[in-house]
């Protein structure tokens, strides 16, 4: 021991520790300290991570560095230092209350195997605000909460942590003789390693419930959970598979950047809307229409609407073209209006009602549309777009539109398909473009 | 005639992509976030380009592990960002507190949608003004920041990991669903950002404690977990050791410490347009993507010949209270709209001198505010 260089990783600077007389946290510290001396880490590589409760006291009488974070949470501090800076050494000290209010991150800290180490100062109920019963609470356990006994059951935290996929999981009683290795073994477990430690509340669970220490594994045994080594498997440890990952990966795309190559005729801005159905693509035609007008020389806006059953009901697409900054984004008064299918009709009936005398509304011919104000051009969009291809009716009524609203020349369309879509589905839309124009020829 | 259009080389991106951009830019190294709309898509370009940048992005298992992972990840030194709507900023709550605490830098996005509670999941607010200034308990102040284009979303962000690394603070975006998932043209490249701020670590050989300053306004240097010291965090009341402390004097040290580091810089901290009109009766005080009507109506009432001022924020809190201040002064009333039910107009009703009127122009229906509502309810003309 002498020729260590650390002979302890506790500090009494701060006085002796502060449990009750008895308390089995002092305990289980004084193996970890000697688990950390065995391991004889770099104090400023190593957190102990605690949560709240009494065992929440400990991680400051440690020489390495602490951090005491909310109750429960401990496990997600936890796993963004380790992500954070994979060179840490993460313990993490918790309660069975903890692991009650924190129960999410338990399983996800197990599932997602994070290199991180989990001790559970498991003393069946919440000494810190005065013994109320915890998800540990065996049953018929007497606590302050439960003056009727415990009649709810015990959790298994172990069986728990390995049934949401926990490599490495042990249980055991805090007066075990071999703890300080098994806390060893679960720190060099490349992976989540849980240690579940039975222990006592001296000031609250222990007066309350007639035991001694020695009988934790009676009790261990009357629950019906098992003790020892539970689990010890292997599985890529999340973070070192995320960065290994990472570095295959190339670098993003870089974005589109549309400088203008064209003329175009507004005077002012110009909201269109498009009313389809799902899957007709009506968000991706007008986003063509939009990056056509920005090499036009046009600024742009646009905002889609679909139910969150995406594949489901309507979808409506909202465009303002504008040779000036756009401001207000909101169309109250459409200068174009496009109705494509019986779901963008339904969606959009009572706004057509409304439509002003401006407004040119270009509808399917198939569709029964609402009496209007607006001026109204119908186009044979289904059987134009079984001609050209599937999916094409947005494309095609909107070049009929720009056709005649003639807002920047038709190459300017056809250009933001050919140069920003992908080259099978431009090939189709390009057809839609001269379909289009040819239904208002 | 055919006219040349004015724009150059530009990118057609909604706000999320523009505030994901802008926390790349700032050096966002890691970031965790839970779905939920108008913020999800935060969490997907996220997930798509950090990880090429040396980051991490990961999806949590709730919005309380997302700002758990976040404050461990800034506290091992990374830059890190968060982004939800208002259910999840409910659960962000307790770790703003936290992170207050522990003055750990950390940026979080609340684009904002239609509640209270779930609400309209893909309408656009601006519910969450006030709740963003009282968002966790103990009442200390917070920045916040709130763009109203795609561009400012992108700026704002990076600004935001600057003020959250200067001021070691979390620091709020308050978006918007109406900006974050629409999209714009915008010149990215354009914008002009200030200098990129770094983390201020102990010098070498610096005796350390994570929470040390001279006088109350200033901000401790910052040590991350598993550099050159130990370090302490804790939850609780703490010295400026990070040592755990009941003691009334050294708590209120801290609590001052807290308070002052932000009230002090508020001049530094505040972003904001004047647009003033000499002789003006009448002030516009907007944010968001409603000052964008905001400035429409007031070049409208212009146009018909009154005399309006326009003041809008980018900085909601700390309070820019001097530029209100003198903004305020000498117009009889002033109006501010909101898409709430008039939430910063309590901030302004208490700086309007007495004898001003203050006019609220308030929806809250999902829908923008127009410029017209603006002009009739406002009285603009
Ligand atoms: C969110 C929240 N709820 C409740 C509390 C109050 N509280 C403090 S300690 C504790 C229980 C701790 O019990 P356990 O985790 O078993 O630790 P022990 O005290 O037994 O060591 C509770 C409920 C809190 N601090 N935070
Ligand atoms: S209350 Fe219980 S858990 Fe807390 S220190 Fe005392 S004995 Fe230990
Ligand atoms: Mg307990």
């Amino acid at each position: 021991m002498s020729n260590m260089a650390y002979q302890t990783y506790m500090t009494d600077e701060l006085g002796p520790l502060p449990f009750c007389p008895g308390c089995g946290h002092e305990r289980l510290l004084r193996e970890l300290d000697k688990a950390l001396v065995e391991l004889q880490l770099d104090p400023t590589n190593v957190v102990i991570v605690s949560d709240i409760g009494c065992i929440g006291l400990a991680d400051r009488y440690f020489t390495t560095n602490a951090f005491h974070g909310l109750h429960g949470r401990s496990l997600t501090y936890a796993t963004g230092l380790k992500l954070g800076r994979p060179e840490l050494t993460v313990i993490v000290l918790i309660g069975d209350g903890g692991c009650g209010i924190g129960g999410a991150h338990l399983l996800n800290a197990a599932r997602r195997n994070v290199d991180l180490t989990l001790v559970v100062a498991n003393n069946f109920n919440y000494g810190m605000t005065g013994g109320q019963h915890s998800v540990t609470t065996p049953s018929g356990g007497r606590t302050l909460t439960t003056p009727l006994g415990n009649i709810e059951g015990a959790m298994d935290i172990c069986a728990t942590a390995i049934g949401a996929g926990a490599t490495w999981a042990f249980r055991g009683i805090g007066y075990d003789d071999g703890l300080a290795q098994r806390i060893v073994d679960g720190i060099r477990h490349p992976g989540f390693a849980l240690l579940d430690i039975w222990e006592l509340c001296t000031a609250y669970y222990l007066p309350r419930n007639d035991f001694n220490k020695k009988e934790l594994y009676n009790l261990i045994e009357s629950t019906g959970q098992e003790v020892g080594l539970l689990a010890d498997k292997e599985r890529p440890e999340f973070g070192a598979a995320y960065r290994q990952r990472a570095a295959e990966i190339p670098k993003g795309k870089p974005p589109i950047v549309i400088e203008p190559a064209f003329a175009h005729s507004l005077e002012r801005q110009k909201g269109i809307v498009m009313a389809g159905g799902a899957g007709q693509k009506v968000k991706s035609a007008v986003t063509v229409l939009a990056r056509a007008g920005m090499l036009s020389g046009l600024q742009a806006t646009q905002k889609d609407d679909y139910p969150i059953t995406i594949m489901t009901g309507h979808s409506l697409s909202e465009i303002n073209l504008s040779p000036d900054p756009i401001e207000y984004t909101a169309i109250d008064s459409p200068d174009y209006f496009l109705v494509i299918s019986e779901e963008g009709l339904k969606k959009t009936r009572s706004w057509i009602k409304r439509l002003a005398p401006s407004c040119r509304l270009y509808a399917d011919d198939g569709l029964e549309l609402p009496d209007t104000e607006a001026r109204v051009t119908r186009l044979p969009l289904a059987p134009a777009a079984k001609e050209v291809g599937r999916l094409s009716n947005g494309v095609i009524a909107l070049a009929a539109m720009l056709q005649e609203a003639a807002m920047f020349p038709m190459d300017a369309f056809e250009q933001a398909i050919s140069r920003y879509q992908k080259p099978e589905i431009a090939e189709t839309n390009l057809k839609a473009v001269k379909k289009g124009v040819e239904l208002v020829s | 005639m055919p006219r040349q259009g004015i724009a150059m080389g530009l990118e057609f991106i909604e706000g999320n992509e523009a505030i994901v951009r802008g926390a790349i830019r700032a050096g966002c190294g890691f970031f965790a976030g839970y779905p939920i709309t108008p913020a999800s898509t935060i969490l997907e370009y996220m997930l798509h380009l950090l990880p090429a940048e040396g980051g991490v992005a990961m999806q949590a298992e709730d919005e309380i592990a997302s700002m758990g992972l976040c404050i461990g990840a800034s506290m091992a030194g990374r830059k890190a960002m968060t982004a939800t709507s208002g259910p999840g900023i409910s659960l962000y709550s307790e770790n703003i507190g936290l992170a207050i605490m522990g003055e750990t830098p950390l940026v979080i996005v609340n684009v904002q949608r239609q509640g209270p509670a779930t609400g309209s999941a893909t309408k656009g607010a601006e519910g969450d003004i006030q709740f963003t200034r009282w968002v966790t308990s103990g009442g200390l102040p917070m920045i916040a920041l709130s763009p109203a284009t795609v561009g400012e979303a992108y700026e704002l962000t990076f600004r935001a990991f600057n003020l959250s690394e200067q001021f070691r603070v979390p620091v709020i975006v308050l978006s918007n669903k109406e900006i974050s998932l629409t999209q714009e043209s915008v010149d990215l490249d354009a914008i002009e950002l200030p200098p990129l701020v770094e983390r201020r670590r102990p010098a070498d050989g610096e005796k350390y404690q994570p929470h040390h300053f001279e006088t109350p306004e200033q901000v401790p240097v910052l040590s991350d977990f598993g550099g050159e010291h130990v370090t302490q965090y804790t939850t609780s009341t703490h010295d400026k050791a990070g040592y755990l402390t009941a003691d009334p004097g050294l708590i209120q040290e801290m609590i001052d410490h807290y308070t002052a580091k932000i009230e002090a810089a508020t001049d530094d901290i505040a972003l904001f347009r004047h647009d003033p009109q000499e002789d003006a009766e009448t002030l516009v005080v907007s944010y968001g993507v409603t000052s964008r009507s905001a400035a429409m109506a007031v070049r409208e009432a212009r146009d018909r010949g009154k005399r309006v001022s326009s003041l809008t924020l980018q900085t909601l809190y700390p309070v820019p209270e001097r530029a209100i201040k003198s903004a305020i002064d000498g117009v009889a009333r002033i109006v501010v709209p909101e898409m709430n039910m008039g939430q910063y107009r309590l901030e302004i009703e208490r700086l309007a001198p007495d004898g001003a009127e203050v006019i609220g122009v308030n929806k809250m229906n999902t829908t923008l505010i127009s410029p017209d509502e603006i002009i009739a309810e406002g009285g603009l003309l």
